[in-house]
C-alpha cells in the first residue's frame, strides 16, 4: 500500500485519462463562508473554496451510499530538484506515520475500524490520498486528513524505517523489472531539462542519502489548504459536504508556497538512442516523441489530435497495431502507443513493445516506424476516426460506474493547473478533431529530431550461462 | 483475445455492513441448462456480461495452458467473420469484450452501452465468439507463439517464477499444480485439435453460468441469455476435481535469480469455496495478514522492520482447497530474518489466536466495508459470477454481515490450529545466490 503510481509506460492512456480544453480557468465567485457557500455548479459539480484557499468539488453518485474522498496536493516528483529525488512520495508514506493527536498507524487504523478502505499515491505533478467509506462516516476523513495536513510530526525512527520501506517499493518496482528499469532509464535520457526525467520513487542514492529534514522542508513547502484540493464523489448534498469540510479544513492556515520554475525541456536537436543492458530473457523497445499536453500547447487542438492519433494506432484489438503488427506482420509479441494529455509540462507520444519470435528489435522499430510514416503520409480512414471517437463517447458513459475514477479525473485535471469543466468538453473535442488535424500532429510531432529510443539488451538470466550470440547487438532468440 | 489485465483479485474485503442487504440476485436457467444470475441496475445506460465455464486450467491435462489458449482464441475468427472484423465491430459499437482465466474458470465477458442500436450488434458478435468460435490455424500459431514469450517473460520476474513453484510444490498432482499460462514443453504439445477438443467439451451450456447487471429488464436478461446460449450445446458438466492432499512434511525450495530481491511465499492447500470453516479463517486472517497495513505480518514484518514493501498473508478458495499464501519481497541480505519473522508471526497467531481487540477491529472493518463491495456495476457483476459458479445461497452476500459477526477468538484459534499446519509448509525463495 501507499503506492505511487509511476505512470508506467501506457499505464495512463490505458487507464483513459481523459480530459479537457486548454483554456483558462474561469474565474470564480470571491471566497465567501457566510451560511450560504458560494458553488459553481456545472454537469453536477459542485465547486466552493474555504477562506485558507483551500478548493473543494463535490460530485452526486446516488448509486450506492457511500462516498470517496481524496486529497489531492500540487507537489509531485516534477517539483523536485537532483538529490532529493523521491521526496515528494517518501513523504507520502510518512503521512501515515503520525501527527501529536494520533500516533504513527493509528489514521489506518481509524479507517479500517470505520470499514473504509484506504491508500495515497504519487505521481509526476500530484500527491493525493483517499479513502472511501460509508456516506455518513466521512467527517471521520476529513477529521485526520484535516491534521495531518499541518500537523505532521516525521519521527526520525519511522522515518529510518520507511525510507527502508521505500527502498524495497523500488528495488520490487524498478530494480528488478527489466522493463521499468529501461522506461526509467528512456525517461533520464528523453527529458534534457526537464524534471520529468526524474523517477517517481526517486534514484536509489537519493534515497540513501535522504534526511528527515528534506521531508521537512518539503512539507512545509508544500501542505496547505492553499495547495490543497478536496474532492468528494458519492452519495452526499454538496452542501452539507462543504460544511463539514469547513469544519475541519476551514481553521488550518494557509502558508506562502514556493514558486514553482518552469523548468521547461529544451527542444531537442536530433535523436537520441540508448542500451540498457540487464539480466532478461526477452528484448524490449522504447520509442518517445517529445509533444506538448494540454497544458502546454500552444494549438488547443493538438493534443485532441495526437491522443486521437493514439487511438487510432492502438484503441484495441481493431487499431492499426494489433491489426497489422501483433495479426498481419506478426512482427510484434505486442506493440503499443499511448499519449497523457494532462502532464503539467511537455510530455512524450510513447511506443513500446516486444518483437515476437524469430524477430528483432530493429525490424520492430522499422515497422513502427513505417506506422508513423503511413499516418503522415495518408490521411486515417473515416471509418477509423469514427471508431475512436464512438469509444470515446462509450468510454464517458463507463467511467461513471466508478466512483473512484470520477473524483481521480476532476483532482488530476484542478492538480495539473487545468479546469476541471474541460471534462465534460473532452467528447466534443474528440468528436472536433479532423483526419487532417491527425496527419499534421504525426507530421509535425513524430519526427526523428524529436525522438528518444530506448533498447533493453538482454544478459542472461543464469549468471553461469554463456551469453547467447546476439546480432546487431539485440538479436530476439 | 487479450486476457483481461483487470482480473481483480478476490482479496476485496468481503464484507457486509449492519442490516444492509445485498442486491436482490434473480435466478433462473436457459431452456438447455445454463444458469443466469442477473441484478438490474437501471441507474447508468450500460450493462455488464460475464459467461463463466468450469474449464480453467485445472482441466488442462498435461497441456498446461489449453485453457488459457482456448480462451484467448474465442475472437481470432468465427465461421462467419475474421479476427478483424470482429475487432472492429465490437469497436464501432463502443463495447469491450475480455476474456480471462484462472485454474478454475474461464470467463468470457461483455461490457456495452443498452442502446439498442450498439448493444445489439455487440450481443450479436458476444455471442458468435461464444458459440461459432472456429480458432483458425494461423491464429492458433501466432497466439501460441505469443504465449511462449509470455512464459518467457514471466521468467524474468523473481515474482512470477516464486508463485509457478510455489503451485506446483503444492499441488503434486492435483490439476492445481499446473501453470495455467503454460511452460514451453507443454505450449510446444499443444495442437489446434486439443483447442477445439477443449473447447467441444467444456463450453457447454450444462457447464456454464451467466451473470448479468445493468439497465436491463427480467425480459430482456432472459432474451439475452436465451440468444447467447441457444446455439450452444447443452453438454454435461465438468467432472468434479479430486480433492488436493495435504501436505506431509516441510519443503523449502531456493532458486537463484539475478535479482536484488528475494520473493518469499509460504503456504499450503487452504480451503474450499463451501468450506465449514470459511468464516472463521476468512476473518481469523484479516487479523493476520488480510487487512493491509493493519495485519499482524504487516506490522510485523513492514511497520517494525521495514524488510518489505508488501507482507500479507491470504486464502484463495476455489474449488477444491485454494491456497493458503504468506508473502514478502525482501532485499536479499534480509531473506532470512524476513522468513523468520513470518513465520513466528504465524506460529503465534496459531497459538494464541487473535486478541479481542484485533477480532473486534477486524469484524468492524469487514462489516462497515459491505457497501464498498458492491458499489459499482463491475463489482456486483464479479460478485454474482462468483456466487453462481461455486453455487453459492443467493443470500450469500445478505447472510455473509451476520456470519462474520458471529465468528468468536476461540473458534479462529481452533479453525487455524486443526487447517493451518507451519510444520508441513511449502517454502519457495527465489532471488540473489538462492
Amino acid at each position: 500500500m501507499k503506492r505511487y503510481f509511476a505512470v508506467p509506460l501506457l499505464l495512463a492512456a490505458s487507464l483513459g485519462l481523459s480530459a479537457c480544453q486548454a483554456t483558462a480557468p474561469k474565474p470564480l465567485a470571491a471566497p465567501q463562508e457566510s451560511a450560504a457557500p458560494q458553488a459553481v455548479v456545472v454537469n453536477g459539480v459542485h465547486e466552493y473554496r474555504l477562506d485558507n484557499g483551500m478548493k473543494i468539488l463535490v460530485k452526486e453518485d446516488h448509486r450506492a451510499p457511500i462516498a470517496v474522498t481524496q486529497v489531492w496536493y500540487k507537489v509531485g516528483s516534477s517539483y523536485e530538484h537532483n538529490g532529493i529525488t523521491g521526496v515528494s512520495h517518501v513523504l507520502e508514506h510518512m503521512m501515515f506515520k503520525g501527527t501529536q493527536k494520533h500516533p504513527p498507524g493509528e489514521f489506518s487504523r481509524i479507517i479500517a475500524a470505520n470499514g473504509g478502505s484506504e491508500n495515497a499515491f504519487t505521481g509526476q505533478d500530484y500527491t493525493a490520498y483517499f479513502q472511501t467509506l460509508e456516506k455518513s462516516r466521512l467527517p471521520i476523513a476529513f477529521e485526520l486528513e484535516a491534521d495531518r495536513m499541518r500537523n505532521l510530526l516525521l519521527p526520525p525512527e519511522e522515518f529510518a524505517k520507511e525510507v527502508q520501506v521505500v527502498m524495497e517499493e523500488r528495488r520490487m518496482r524498478t530494480e528488478d523489472d527489466p522493463h521499468s528499469l529501461l522506461y526509467e532509464r528512456f525517461s533520464a535520457a528523453a527529458y534534457v531539462t526537464s524534471p520529468y526525467q526524474n523517477p517517481v520513487i526517486g534514484w536509489m542514492n537519493d534515497l540513501e542519502a535522504m534526511k528527515v529534514a528534506d521531508l521537512q522542508k518539503w512539507y512545509q513547502m508544500w501542505y496547505a489548504p492553499n495547495n490543497a484540493t478536496l474532492v468528494v464523489v458519492g452519495d452526499v448534498d454538496p452542501r452539507e459536504i462543504y460544511a463539514q469540510a469547513k469544519q475541519y479544513f476551514g481553521p488550518l492556515q494557509p502558508s506562502v508556497t514556493a514558486e514553482l520554475k518552469p523548468q521547461r525541456e529544451i527542444p531537442p536537436k536530433g535523436q537520441r538512442r540508448i542500451t540498457v543492458q540487464a539480466p532478461s530473457e526477452l528484448p524490449y523497445l522504447i520509442m518517445g516523441y517529445q509533444v506538448p499536453s494540454l497544458k502546454t500547447a500552444q494549438q488547443e487542438w493538438e493534443p485532441y489530435a495526437l491522443d486521437v492519433l493514439a487511438g487510432i494506432l492502438d484503441g484495441g484489438n481493431s487499431a492499426r497495431f494489433a491489426k497489422e503488427l501483433v495479426r498481419g506482420s506478426q512482427i510484434a509479441a505486442s506493440a503499443n502507443a499511448g499519449y497523457d494529455l494532462t502532464a503539467r509540462l511537455d510530455t512524450q507520444f510513447l511506443f513500446d513493445g516486444t518483437p515476437s519470435d524469430g524477430r528483432t528489435i530493429p525490424e520492430l522499430e522499422q515497422a513502427i516506424a513505417a506506422q508513423i510514416q503511413r499516418v503522415k503520409d495518408e490521411l486515417v480512414k473515416p471509418e477509423e476516426l469514427e471508431r475512436v471517437k464512438t469509444q470515446v463517447v462509450t468510454g464517458k458513459i463507463y467511467e461513471l460506474d466508478s466512483v473512484f475514477y470520477q473524483a481521480m479525473q476532476l483532482g488530476m485535471l484542478d492538480t495539473v493547473g487545468l479546469d476541471w469543466r474541460l471534462l465534460d468538453e473532452y467528447p466534443n473535442r474528440i468528436k472536433a478533431v479532423t483526419a487532417e488535424q491527425v496527419r499534421q500532429v504525426a507530421q509535425k510531432y513524430l519526427v526523428d529530431n524529436n525522438l528518444t529510443v530506448a533498447v533493453l539488451d538482454p544478459l542472461p538470466l543464469d549468471t553461469n550461462a554463456v551469453r547467447k550470440p546476439t546480432m546487431g547487438g539485440r538479436h530476439a532468440r | 483475445m487479450r486476457a483481461n489485465r483487470f482480473i481483480v483479485a478476490l482479496i476485496l474485503i468481503l464484507t457486509a455492513f449492519g442490516t444492509q442487504a445485498g442486491p436482490q440476485i434473480q435466478h433462473w436457467q436457459t431452456p438447455n441448462g445454463a444458469r443466469v444470475y442477473f441484478v438490474p441496475a437501471p441507474e447508468l445506460p450500460m450493462v455488464d456480461i460475464q459467461v463463466a465455464f468450469d474449464a480453467g486450467g485445472a482441466r488442462d491435462g498435461d497441456k498446461a495452458g489449453l485453457a488459457a489458449l482456448t480462451a484467448t482464441l474465442l475472437d481470432e475468427g468465427t465461421d462467419a467473420l475474421n479476427a478483424d472484423q470482429i475487432a472492429e465491430r465490437v469497436a464501432d459499437v463502443g463495447a469491450s469484450l475480455g476474456s480471462s482465466s484462472s485454474q478454475d474458470m474461464a470467463v468470457v465477458s461483455l461490457r456495452s452501452v443498452t442502446d439498442e442500436k450498439l448493444l445489439n450488434p455487440a450481443l450479436d458478435i458476444f455471442t458468435r465468439v461464444l458459440t461459432q468460435p472456429s480458432f483458425p490455424k494461423a491464429a492458433f500459431e501466432r497466439e501460441r507463439s505469443r504465449m511462449l514469450i509470455g512464459v518467457q517473460q514471466m521468467k524474468q520476474s523473481p515474482g512470477s517464477i516464486a508463485s509457478e513453484t510455489f503451485y506446483t510444490a503444492l499441488y503434486g498432482q492435483h490439476p492445481y499444480a499446473t501453470n495455467t499460462a503454460g511452460t514451453i514443453e507443454s505450449l510446444n504439445k499443444i495442437k489446434r485439435e486439443d483447442v477445439i477438443n477443449h473447447y467441444r467439451r467444456y463450453y457447454v451450456a450444462k457447464n456454464a453460468i451467466i451473470a448479468i447487471v445493468g439497465a436491463l429488464d427480467r425480459k430482456q436478461a432472459e432474451s439475452l441469455a436465451v440468444r447467447i446460449f441457444d446455439s450452444l450445446p447443452t453438454g454435461e458438466p465438468a467432472a468434479t476435481l479430486p480433492p488436493a492432499a495435504d501436505l506431509t512434511e516441510a519443503q523449502t525450495i531456493t532458486k537463484a535469480h539475478p535479482s536484488t530481491q528475494s520473493h518469499i511465499l509460504m503456504g499450503q492447500p487452504g480451503i474450499k469455496r463451501n468450506d465449514a470453516d470459511y468464516f472463521a479463517l476468512y476473518v481469523g486472517n484479516h487479523v493476520l495478514g488480510g487487512s493491509g497495513l493493519v495485519s499482524r505480518i504487516s506490522e510485523e514484518i513492514r511497520e517494525k522492520r521495514g524488510l518489505s514493501y508488501s507482507a500479507y498473508s491470504y486464502f484463495s478458495p476455489m474449488r477444491e482447497a485454494g491456497p493458503f499464501t504468506l508473502g514478502l519481497q525482501t532485499k536479499n541480505e534480509s531473506a532470512q530474518e524476513a522468513l523468520k519473522v513470518l513465520g513466528e508471526t504465524l506460529r503465534t497467531f496459531i497459538a494464541q489466536g487473535p486478541t479481542e481487540e484485533e477480532l473486534k477491529a477486524s469484524k468492524q472493518n469487514i462489516t462497515g466495508g459491505f457497501p464498498l463491495r458492491l458499489a459499482s456495476n463491475k463489482k456486483i457483476v464479479e460478485y454474482i459470477a462468483m456466487i453462481g459458479f461455486y453455487g453459492l445461497p443467493l443470500d450469500y452476500l445478505d447472510a455473509f454481515n451476520g456470519k462474520v459477526e458471529a465468528v468468536t477468538a476461540a473458534q479462529i484459534k481452533d479453525a487455524f490450529q486443526r487447517r493451518v499446519h507451519p510444520d508441513k509448509m511449502v517454502t519457495v525463495i527465489v532471488g540473489g545466490n538462492g
